[in-house]
This record gives structure tokens, sequence and C-alpha cells, in this order.
């Protein structure tokens, strides 16, 4: 498995009395979809914003690609190969899709300060954000503005633009969330491929996706994570199964 | 291809709106009535004003409420260069100032450049109402500075004896310091068309549309607006230095925050965001003040009720009613 | 003497800080219940100011004249909230900022338009004339002394008025949850244009009082209107009490400032260049007390829960 890609230690958040984030310690390893579930109210968005930077660790480590990225921002995290999708979809609305995978391919490659050569006749910018919509199955629909997308189309999107960040690790806020059967089976078999590339930290509510994908699950109840193990594992686990999966499992 | 016409039709408007700001004054001329060659070049100056502005405001969603302070720098500027320049006093290291335009421009906009720096350096930190605010705030203490340091003028203001000259030109012809102006306009306006089409731009666009996504691809929207703040606050800055040699004349007036509102009330006049916006707006509110302040004294109320109505009513502006929604490729 | 003429710009600069909180109170309540940024306050001060100096003289009392300006305000206000600001809620600040500004074009030019471009005087009531003696031998207006009280009265009205009433409650209940306060069945529409009279009388009072010291004219209302800017800056825009404390601050820094900057300089270079330099300095002193706090803490320094 070798070393892993994040490493999160003894994290800590609290938010006056409460203890959204209480000693949480994870990590994801080259190759794998690391699955975290948990009940609503859990912690995993307040988790997802340490990860990501929008907010900062009381306490705790947490270390990507070997590098301690605690004190860093938002975007500085985002260019050491951090590529995160968003629970609700976050996109620039005004833009086409083209446009929105275009952005994230020239914020990965070099300098976003360039005033005078224009955007839609760089061909290199172009082609390669097409290719990437080809891949998430938008080619079709490149041009059509983010705002007039539906639902479906723009969690492709999302995951387009991490993709083109060419991240060392995905993190995937619920990427299920509001998808029909069919979108959840299709976004199912991609997420399957694109492990290969980058491992995955996946949050998601969707079981089926769930039990179909990670190689490793850890639940979070109040903050803490009270499990780590396989789906098997996770799936016998006494504690898990009164905490959280209750009669489902 | 809706989307293509209404590009074509945006660019044939504004084709025709830049041609009729040319013909204006020619036929002015032919007429023998300069007054419309004034008016002409006051519409090109405040339009490069607010094309600056429209960069921070337009495309970065930047409402700065601060904006005189740039223009009445380039003003003073012009002014102070000129003064000295005339007198031979020296003004800094042996400098003793200047009547050349093309020295006090760049002046003028690094100047601005600078005291924009420094003010979106700090004002950039917030968003929303305190960005307004602040921005507000700062130009009004650049103008009570000016009030209150009588070395130029203070409240009086200072004049320009004879218009700053142009290498080539002979700048105190109405029609030619008018051509200058337009010149500098069309120049500005490209490099305006060219910023919103690069990288820079792009960026810039999405930090308005949404600040979090851009930082999640990695670039950092506090630069990317802090670098467009700058670089509106310096074509604003050379505006005001024309503004001064157009009218001889710089005072505080020209840093007041009425000027800011002005510059704002421009952009939307025309159409926020729009390439040719704040042309077609200075055209307007130029042409409402010398219609409305011929039929009325009390202009100014009917200039604030339009204003309400197009605010309340007809939010996309004149190139918004004319050429349609704005699209973003 | 320099003890007493210290203490006289000290009440002068709290009586400055006390006119700027019956200003700043009425922007930060209509933003903090609101969400809107209204330029158009210093107009509804210059209103206050007008209808005091109008009704004083038509009838010989003050005191009928700061009814009037009282009633005027909040009117006036009512007026603009049912036809313009209502329809500016749900817009962005932009279009808030732009609207307000049209009105300040119609208020400014339509009081000339009533009242013609010479200034109106308003006297100071007989009761309130005359001086009483500072410790340290120098003399301080009874007037000036009566504004701090009732700014003061005003301040601890309003607190009471939030704290303990229902009208309160209901602004506390929309400043913390817009969607909650519609839930719990108060009409909002009638609450937002209370509120916005609410504050528009205090701005209508602040512009009658301070009428009886300088004279009454078109555009008075403005300079204080970015001086209150910076007061909810400072003090967290949507707090009462950053209002009142930043009120305070800024009156007692620009008054202070103005009177020993001068006399600091003057230490070092000479008299004539010191007042110059120190005028010029003291004019920016506010802004740049409000750079400094905004650098350390940009929302102010008692953010309100959204903004």
């Amino acid at each position: 498995m070798g070393d892993a890609v994040l490493e999160i230690s003894n994290l800590a958040k609290n938010f006056g009395a409460l203890r959204a984030t209480d000693g949480v310690t994870l990590d994801l390893r080259p190759g794998e979809i690391h699955a975290l579930i948990g009940p609503n109210g859990a912690g995993k968005s307040t988790l997802i914003h340490q990860i990501c930077g929008t907010l900062r660790q009381d306490s705790g480590t947490i270390r990507f690609a070997g590098q301690d990225i605690g004190g860093l921002g938002v975007a500085q995290r985002a260019r050491l190969g951090l590529g995160r999708t968003f629970q609700v979809s976050s996109l620039a609305s005004d833009f086409s899709a083209l446009r929105n995978v275009m952005l994230a391919v020239q914020a990965r490659r070099g300098s976003s300060f360039r005033f005078f050569k224009p955007v839609m006749r760089d061909k290199g910018l172009i082609d390669t954000a097409m290719t990437i919509l080809e891949r998430v199955g938008l080619a079709a629909r490149a041009r059509v503005p983010a705002a007039e997308l539906s639902h479906g189309e723009r969690r492709q999107l999302e995951i387009a633009m991490a993709l083109a960040l060419q991240s060392k690790a995905f993190l995937l806020d619920e990427p299920m969330a509001g998808m029909g059967p069919e979108g959840s089976k299709s976004l199912t078999r991609f997420l399957d491929t694109l492990r290969h590339e980058a491992p995955i930290l996946l949050v998601e509510h969707d079981m089926d996706a769930v039990f179909a994908l990670a190689d490793r699950i850890s639940v979070l109840v109040y903050g803490r994570i009270i499990a780590t193990g396989t789906v098997e594992e996770i799936r016998s686990d006494p504690a898990v199964r009164t905490a959280y999966l209750g009669d489902h499992a | 291809m809706r989307e293509a016409m209404i590009v074509n039709r945006e660019n044939l408007i504004n084709v025709i709106l830049a041609g009729l700001l040319l013909a204006v004054p020619f036929a002015a001329n032919a007429f023998g009535e300069p007054f419309y060659i004034t008016l002409a070049t006051r519409v090109a100056i405040l339009a490069l004003a607010a094309t600056g502005l429209n960069l921070a405001l337009g495309l970065g969603g930047l409402v700065s409420f601060g904006h005189a302070a740039f223009f009445g720098l380039g003003g003073y500027v012009a002014g102070i260069l000129a003064s000295h320049g005339f007198s031979g006093e020296p003004l800094l290291f042996g400098f003793s100032g200047t009547n050349q335009m093309w020295v006090i421009w760049p002046v003028a906009v690094i100047l601005a450049g600078l005291v924009g720096l420094a003010i979106g350096a700090i004002s950039l930190r917030t968003s929303g109402v305190y960005f307004i605010m602040i921005t507000l705030a700062f130009a009004q203490m650049v103008y009570y500075f000016a009030v209150s340091w009588p070395a130029y003028g203070g409240e009086d203001g200072l004049s320009i004896l004879v218009r700053n000259q142009f290498p080539g030109v002979m700048t105190m012809r109405p029609m030619s310091f008018f051509l200058i102006c337009y010149v500098v306009l069309l120049v500005s306006v490209g490099l305006f068309a060219l910023i919103r089409a690069s990288r820079f731009g792009s960026a810039l666009q999405a930090t308005r549309q949404n600040e979090v996504r851009v930082a999640t691809v990695g670039i950092q929207p506090y630069r990317i607006r802090l670098t467009a703040f700058v670089i509106s606050a310096m074509m604003t800055g050379l505006a005001g230095a024309l503004f001064a040699d157009l009218n001889r004349f710089v005072s505080p007036s020209m840093l007041s925050w009425h000027m800011s509102g002005e510059l704002i009330v421009l952009i939307i006049l025309g159409g926020t965001g729009r390439l040719f916006g704040p042309l077609a707006g200075a055209a307007l509110y130029v042409a409402f003040e010398y219609a409305l302040g011929g039929i009325t004294e009390r202009w100014q109320f009917f200039l604030g009720l339009i204003l309400l109505l197009v605010v309340l009513f007809a939010r996309g502006g004149l190139l918004g009613l004319l050429a349609g929604r704005a699209r973003h490729g | 003497m320099t003890f007493a003429l210290a203490l006289e710009q000290l009440l002068n600069g709290l009586q400055l800080g006390v006119m700027l909180f019956l200003m700043a109170a009425g922007l930060t309540l209509i933003f903090g219940v609101m969400g809107l940024i209204n330029l158009a306050h210093g107009s509804l001060y210059m209103v206050g100011a007008f209808a005091c100096a109008v009704v004083a003289a038509w009838t010989g009392s003050f005191w009928i004249g700061l009814v009037a300006s009282l009633a005027c305000a909040a009117a006036a206000g009512a007026v603009v909230e049912l036809l313009v600001i209502r329809r500016l809620y749900d817009r962005d600040h932009l279009d808030q900022v732009l609207a307000t500004f049209a009105l300040i074009l119609m208020f400014s030019e339509g009081t000339r338009w009533l009242f013609g471009s010479f200034p109106l005087y308003l006297d100071i009531p007989p009761l309130l004339q005359g001086a009483v003696p500072l410790p340290g031998g120098a003399e301080y207006p009874v007037y000036r002394l009566a504004i701090i009280a009732a700014g003061a009265a005003v301040a601890f009205g309003l607190y009471m008025l939030i704290s303990r009433t229902r009208l309160g409650m209901r602004i506390r209940a929309g400043e913390s949850d817009r969607e909650m306060i519609g839930a719990l069945g108060v009409d909002i529409r009638t609450l937002y244009t209370v509120v916005f009279a609410l504050g528009a009388a205090l701005a209508g009072l602040a512009g009658a009082l301070v009428g009886a010291l300088q004279s009454v004219q078109v555009g008075m209302g403005e300079p204080v209107l970015i001086l209150a800017f910076v007061v909810i800056v400072i003090g967290g825009i949507g707090s009462i009490k950053g209002a009142l404390l930043g009120a305070l601050l800024v009156g007692v820094t620009d008054t202070m400032g103005r009177f020993l900057l001068p006399k600091i300089l003057a230490l070092f270079v000479p008299p004539a260049q010191a007042g110059m330099i120190g005028g010029a300095a003291a004019s920016m002193l506010i802004y740049i007390v409000m750079a400094l706090i905004l650098a350390v803490k940009p929302r102010g320094l008692f953010p309100a829960a959204h903004a």
C-alpha cells in the first residue's frame, strides 16, 4: 500500500461547547477509496472544511503529500493537489461548462496572471478541457452555461474540474446526492476507475455506492471515528450497528 | 446560434457608438459650435474613468464607492506638475514639474496605482457592504486631505493656466484635445477587452461568480482582486489627468463621493461589465445633464428619478435594452 | 487654562460622538434587520433639521419643532420604505447603493426646490441658552451638554426597547433569522417599515439638534453620513453596542486630533507649518484609525452574526 497520501491525526475543533471534531485520526492510501460515513450532524462537513482549509483546526495535524498543510489556505492546498467536489454544486454559474474546466486547467498549468492572450483562442487550454469533459461524458454540453445544466450534469462538471487539477487525492462530498438511480450507477462505475488515478476520500450517504466502492470505511459519530475497517468488518462491527447502521445492515 | 447574433449585434452597436462619438465633434466643428466638442470630450473622459471602474465593478463585482480618489489624484497630478512647471519651483528631487502630457500621464497612472494598492490591500480583506463603505471612507480621507492642505489651493482648487502639451499636437484646439482623449479611450477599451478575454479576466470574472470555486482550483481570489483593483485605479487616474486638462482646473470636487457615485451610475446606465457600457452610460449621462439642464434648474432631481427607475425596473442598462443579455462564452 | 481647553474639546468630542451614534444606530439597525445599506440616511437627517427649523420659525417654539422633526423624518422614512426601499431588500448591495444614491439626489434637489439655496437658522431654546462653568475656569454651553444628555437618554431608551419590549424581541429575531420570524407569524413587512421609520426618526432628531449649532442647509447630512459609515464599520455592522463605542471613539478622536496634533507638531516644526500639517493629518486621523482596526479585525470590533 505504501505511505499515506493524506494523514490526519488527532484533529479537533470546537464551536463553543460543541466538539464538532473530537480527536479524529484518519489516512488515505494510494489507490484506495476510503469512505467516510456517519449520521447527520456527526461532523462530516466540519471535517471536510478543515481538510480543505475553509476552517482551521484547534489542534492536531493534517499532512498531505508529505507536507504539513494545517496552516495553509484553500488555494494553496488545492495547488498541492487536493481536489474536491462540493455537497451542493459550486461552479462559476455564468460560465459554460467548458470555461469552468478551462479555469481549473489554467490554474493547474501555471499562471492566471496573463493579461493579453484570449483564453478562447488558447488551443492547448481548450483541448485539454474538452478531453476531460469527454471523459466525464459532458462533451456535448460543453458550451452550455453551468447555471443551465441539470443537477446531475453539474455534479459531473465538478468532478471534471477536480480531474483537471490532476489532483493527488480527491475529496468527494456526497457526489451521489440528488442523483437518480441511473446516474448513481454510472457515477459509481466512473469512481471505480478513478481510484487508479488518485485515491478518493468519499463522504456519502448512498450505502449501495459505499459498499460497492470502498476499500475501507470510517464511521464518524459525534465528531469521533468509532470504527475503521473493510466493508465486511464495518458491516459486522457491533458498535457501528448500534450507533449508526441500525437495521439497514 | 442566438448567442452569435447577440454578440454581433452588440459589436455593431459598439461600432455605432464609437462612430457617433467621433462624428459629433466633427459636425460641431463644421457648424462652428465648439461647445459640443467640449461635451464630447467630457463624454470620452468620463467613459475612460468608468471603463477603469468597470474592470473592478463589472468584471470583478467589486463595488468600489471610492474611485473618485483615483480620478482626483490623476487630476491633481496634472495640476500640480503643471503649476510647478509654470512657476519653476522645484517639486521633488530637483524635479520642477512639467507641462508635457507624456510625462504627466505615467506619473498619474503610477501614483493612482500605488494608492490603489494601499486602499485595495486593506479594503479587499473585507467584502460586501464593508467593502463599499471602506472604499468610500478612504476616498473621503483623500478628499479631506485635499481640502485641508493649503499649498495647492485647498478647497478652492488649482487652475492650470495653459493646457498641458502633447508633442506635435495643438492641445489648446478643442478638436485636437478631443482626438487625444478619444484615442486614449479607444486604447483603454481595447485593453479592457484583452484583459476580459485573458486568463486573468477569466479568473477575475469567476471570482465574482463564485469565490470559493476559484480558491478550490488553486487560485487566490485576493490576489486576483487586488491586481484588478490596481489596474482599475490606474485607468481612472489617467482619466482624471485628462479631465483636469479639459477644465484646466482641478478641485476637491473631483475627489468627492458624488464623483464616485456618478462613475458607478455611468456603468449602470450603460450596462455592467459591457465593453462599451461606460461609453453608452457617459453619453447618456452627459446628454441628460445637458438636455435636462436646459429645461430645468432642478435637473438633478429628475436625474435621480430616472436613475431610480433604471435600478428598479431596467437593470441591464442601455446596452442591455439594445443588445440583449450579456453572454460569457 | 490648557486643562480647561482640553476638557472643553473632550466634551465637544463626546457631543459629536453622541450625534454620530444617533445616525449610526439607525443605519446599523436597518442593516442588521433588513440587510440594507441606506445612503439616503443623511437625507433623513436633513429632513429633520429642516422640519425643526421651519416649524420652530412658524410656531416660535423649538420644542414643537423638535417634535415635528421626529414626526417628519419618521414619516419620510416610512413613505420612502413603502415606495422604494422594500423593493430593494432582495437586491444586491450595488442596486441598494444606486437606488439610495438616486434618493439623495431627489431629496437634496427637492429640498432646494422647496426652501431655496439659502441656509435656514434655528435658535437654541431659551431654556438651554447660556453656559455653565467648567473646572479649570472655562465655560461650556448648556445646549451642548443637553445634546450629550439627550444622546445618552436615547442610547438607554434604545437599549431598553431592544432588550425589553415585544418590538425589540422581533427586531432581535429578525437579525438572527429572517425566515424564523416569518414563521412566528410576525408581519414582517410592517416590522421592516417600523424599523426603517425608527431609524429615520433618530436621524431626524440628530439633524434637528445639530441644526441649532450650525446652519440648516442642503447637503448637511452627507459628511455626517460618511462619518456614520466609519462608525459602523469600526463597530461592526449590525451591532448597536459597536455603533455606540464606534461613535464615541470617532467623535473624540476626530475632535481631540484636530486640537492636539497641531500642538504636538509645534514642538518639532515652526508653528505655521505645524498648523498646516497638523490640520491635514487630523482630517485623516479617523480614517487611519479605521484602517488600523480593520487590519486587525476586518469585521469591526463587534462583528454581528451575519453581514
